[in-house]
């Protein structure tokens, strides 16, 4: 059974890391992916860095920037990972805009995600009708899950149909936002978790963006699976050593 | 083999709306739309009143005698740089912020290289009292400085986009950031062919009034709708896909586009797309563009600001795929070079970007009873810095 499908299935509600690939240096993945998993993280995004990041806010555009400096490419982060399964059994994501994935062919990149022990894909700018028509076979083929995004404008018939097409989780943007731009939640998100948790949708639910600490957390958990921090653990790691990185996860689930 | 959009956004291998699903609702609700929106009788009554009352179309086709003479040909130059606000631009942003009144927004962003397109956004803003915020990249606000004082001027904010090589691709990707983070109230005027669909198709429609008056101004001085070349820049490609609209299906009509080569194709400080670049997706759509080979998208090079941007539109991806279109470069030096002597020669002194499109003939020799049209895109005024500091005039 794929990592992540076995990890839904605990009884509890799951913390997901974002954090830029070779960044704050170039070859910091492995050591950050083993601390995540030894502090108790349940999940784990690693972002393939773009030059052109449209859905970031500052903070990650910025730890995209650095590590395309420090030479941060798609062959090297398949090398980096290559023995990644020997030290580690965590869920990994590879969460990457369509480009470069495009230009390693989609076909190739599916086959080395696989034989390194990638479990799914977020491709923000993948639209799900090119996915389906082109992708999805390949997809399946190596073990991949692709995860979908959905937000607090997306229709409810849109979003049936996302939850038709997804296989493991629906990725649930907090609110109409780059990442990293808003801090707390109101009224407005609570009502929005709520009403997507009232549709009974196949998949569960993990809330991404805006989430930096253990109330965020908690705020954005209550009526869903999961919670994905990405700029708070970026910006984290700017200043931190790697080894603390078990303090920063502390401080969200205790 | 057709040259338009297919109904799922493409042009032949290019186009589509590779976009994040925070923009879809409003891409969406703009596919859904805008063909109906521009074929009601009221949005087209006003989009034409304005054009010509407003904007001054049309536009003259003015025979250039003296560079005729030159070149031993006959050329013809559509005369975009004498619209209101001085440049092609404001025939997209007259139909945008039509769109936009109708789609319910009241808050308008827009990208700008030169400026041309910021002023035009500007512009219609303050004509129709809505709020206006354009990204402009800290270059470009440097070297077009009186643009970004006219849009002052005009009431817009004005927000510098400083990361990247701080030029147009990096103002474009900050309103679509922008967008990201005001989904209901916000329209996002995109000042050339590019963008997700409908986008493309869209602006090529709004500037199709270019070649729909090149068609009869030439009837009326030559005796025939079709000229043997239509010529144009391309940046994004906007004033071009205007200039070759109403000709893409008619094979007797050459095709021309001149893209900025900057300080040479292998320079390394080139804006050339179509010889440099290659097929993938950059700002939603998929096209051919400047990128590394691990598909990180390169900073390219142009002392045309306009110019400065590492794509080129779908549709003009799928021209040169096609063979439709022939692509030359011009180097900064040769645009320099034509924009001096048009004016030299006709009076006219054309934005650097134009400055591309007329150094055409140090590429191509036309033969004396061609007919050439040439997309005098803007004026260059907001060019007289460059044109001082590069001529030390
Ligand atoms: C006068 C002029 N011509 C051409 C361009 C290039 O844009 P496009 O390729 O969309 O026509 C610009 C852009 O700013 C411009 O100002």
């Amino acid at each position: 059974m794929n990592r992540i499908h076995q990890k839904l299935q605990e009884d509890k509600k799951l913390l997901s890391i974002y954090f830029t690939a070779g960044y704050p240096n170039l070859n910091d993945t492995i050591t950050i992916i083993q601390n995540l998993e030894k502090s108790g993280v349940d999940l784990i995004e690693i972002g393939l860095p773009f030059s052109d990041p449209l859905a970031d806010g500052p903070t990650i555009q910025g730890s995209s920037t650095q590590a395309l400096k420090n030479g941060m490419t798609t062959e090297v982060l398949f090398n980096q990972l290559q023995d990644i399964r020997k030290s580690v059994s965590i869920p990994l994501i590879i969460m990457g805009y369509f480009n470069p994935i495009l230009q390693y062919g989609v076909v190739a990149f599916c086959e080395k995600c696989q034989e390194v022990g990638i479990d799914g894909l977020i491709i923000p700018d993948l639209p799900i009708d090119v996915f389906e028509e082109q992708y999805k076979t390949s997809f399946e083929k190596h073990g991949l899950i692709n995860v979908f995004l959905i937000t607090p404008q997306t229709s409810e018939q849109r979003i049936r149909y996302i939850d038709s097409m997804s296989n493991g989780f629906i990725y649930m943007v907090s609110s109409a936002s780059t990442t990293g731009a808003k801090s707390g939640f109101g009224e407005e998100q609570t009502n929005y978790f709520k009403r997507i948790a009232d549709m009974n949708l196949n998949n569960p639910q993990i809330v991404g963006f805006g989430i930096s600490n253990q109330e965020t957390f908690t705020q954005a958990t209550q009526y869903t699976k999961g919670a994905i921090i990405g700029s708070a653990f970026v910006k984290f790691i700017k200043n931190n050593p790697l080894g603390d990185i078990k303090n920063f996860i502390r401080s969200i689930i205790g | 083999m057709s040259y338009n959009v297919n109904e799922k956004g493409y042009y032949g291998d290019f186009g589509g709306a590779f976009i994040p699903e925070m923009l879809y609702p409003n891409i969406e609700a703009l596919r859904q739309n805008y063909l109906n929106v521009m074929a009601e009788p009221e949005f087209q009554k006003e989009f034409n009143q304005l054009l010509k009352d407003y904007v001054g179309r049309p536009s003259p086709l003015y025979f250039a005698k003296r560079l005729s003479k030159k070149f031993n040909t006959k050329i013809y130059l559509k005369r975009e740089d004498l619209n209101h606000t001085g440049a092609h631009k404001v025939n997209n942003t007259i139909g945008q912020i039509l769109m936009a009144k109708r789609l319910g927004k009241t808050r308008i962003i827009a990208e700008t290289g030169a400026g041309q397109h910021g002023v035009a956004t500007a512009t219609v803003c303050a004509l129709m009292g809505l709020e206006c915020i354009v990204y402009m990249g800290e270059i470009d606000i440097a070297r077009q400085a009186p643009n970004v004082a006219r849009m002052k001027m005009l009431g817009a904010t004005v927000i510098p986009a400083t990361s990247g090589s701080k030029t147009l691709k990096d103002a474009t990707n900050e309103a679509i950031r922008d967008w990201i983070n005001n989904p209901k109230n916000t329209h996002y005027i995109i000042g050339s062919a590019i963008g997700p669909h409908p986008y493309p198709d869209m602006v090529t429609r709004f500037q199709s009034v270019i070649s729909e008056e090149i068609q009869w101004q030439l009837k009326e001085k030559e005796g025939r709708e079709h000229p043997d070349y239509v010529v144009a820049c391309i940046g994004g490609g906007s004033n071009a896909a205007g200039t070759y609209y109403h000709f893409l299906d008619h094979d007797d009509v050459g095709i021309i586009a001149v893209e900025a080569a900057g300080k040479g194709i292998q320079s390394g400080k080139s804006a050339a797309t179509s010889a440099l670049g290659k097929e993938g997706i950059i700002h939603g759509c998929k096209t051919l563009l400047m990128q590394t080979k691990d598909g990180q998208i390169t900073e390219p090079y142009s002392i045309s600001a306009g110019l400065d941007y590492p794509g080129v539109g779908p549709l003009h991806a799928h021209l040169y795929k096609t063979g439709r279109a022939e692509f030359y470069s011009a180097t900064d030096d040769e645009a320099m070079q034509a924009g001096l002597e048009l004016t030299k020669l006709e009076g006219i002194i054309p934005a650097i970007e134009t400055a591309h499109a007329l150094a055409v003939f140090t590429h191509k020799t036309f033969k004396p009873d061609d007919i050439v049209v040439i997309s005098l895109s803007g004026r260059g005024d907001k060019d007289l810095q460059n044109y001082i500091d590069y001529f030390n005039l």
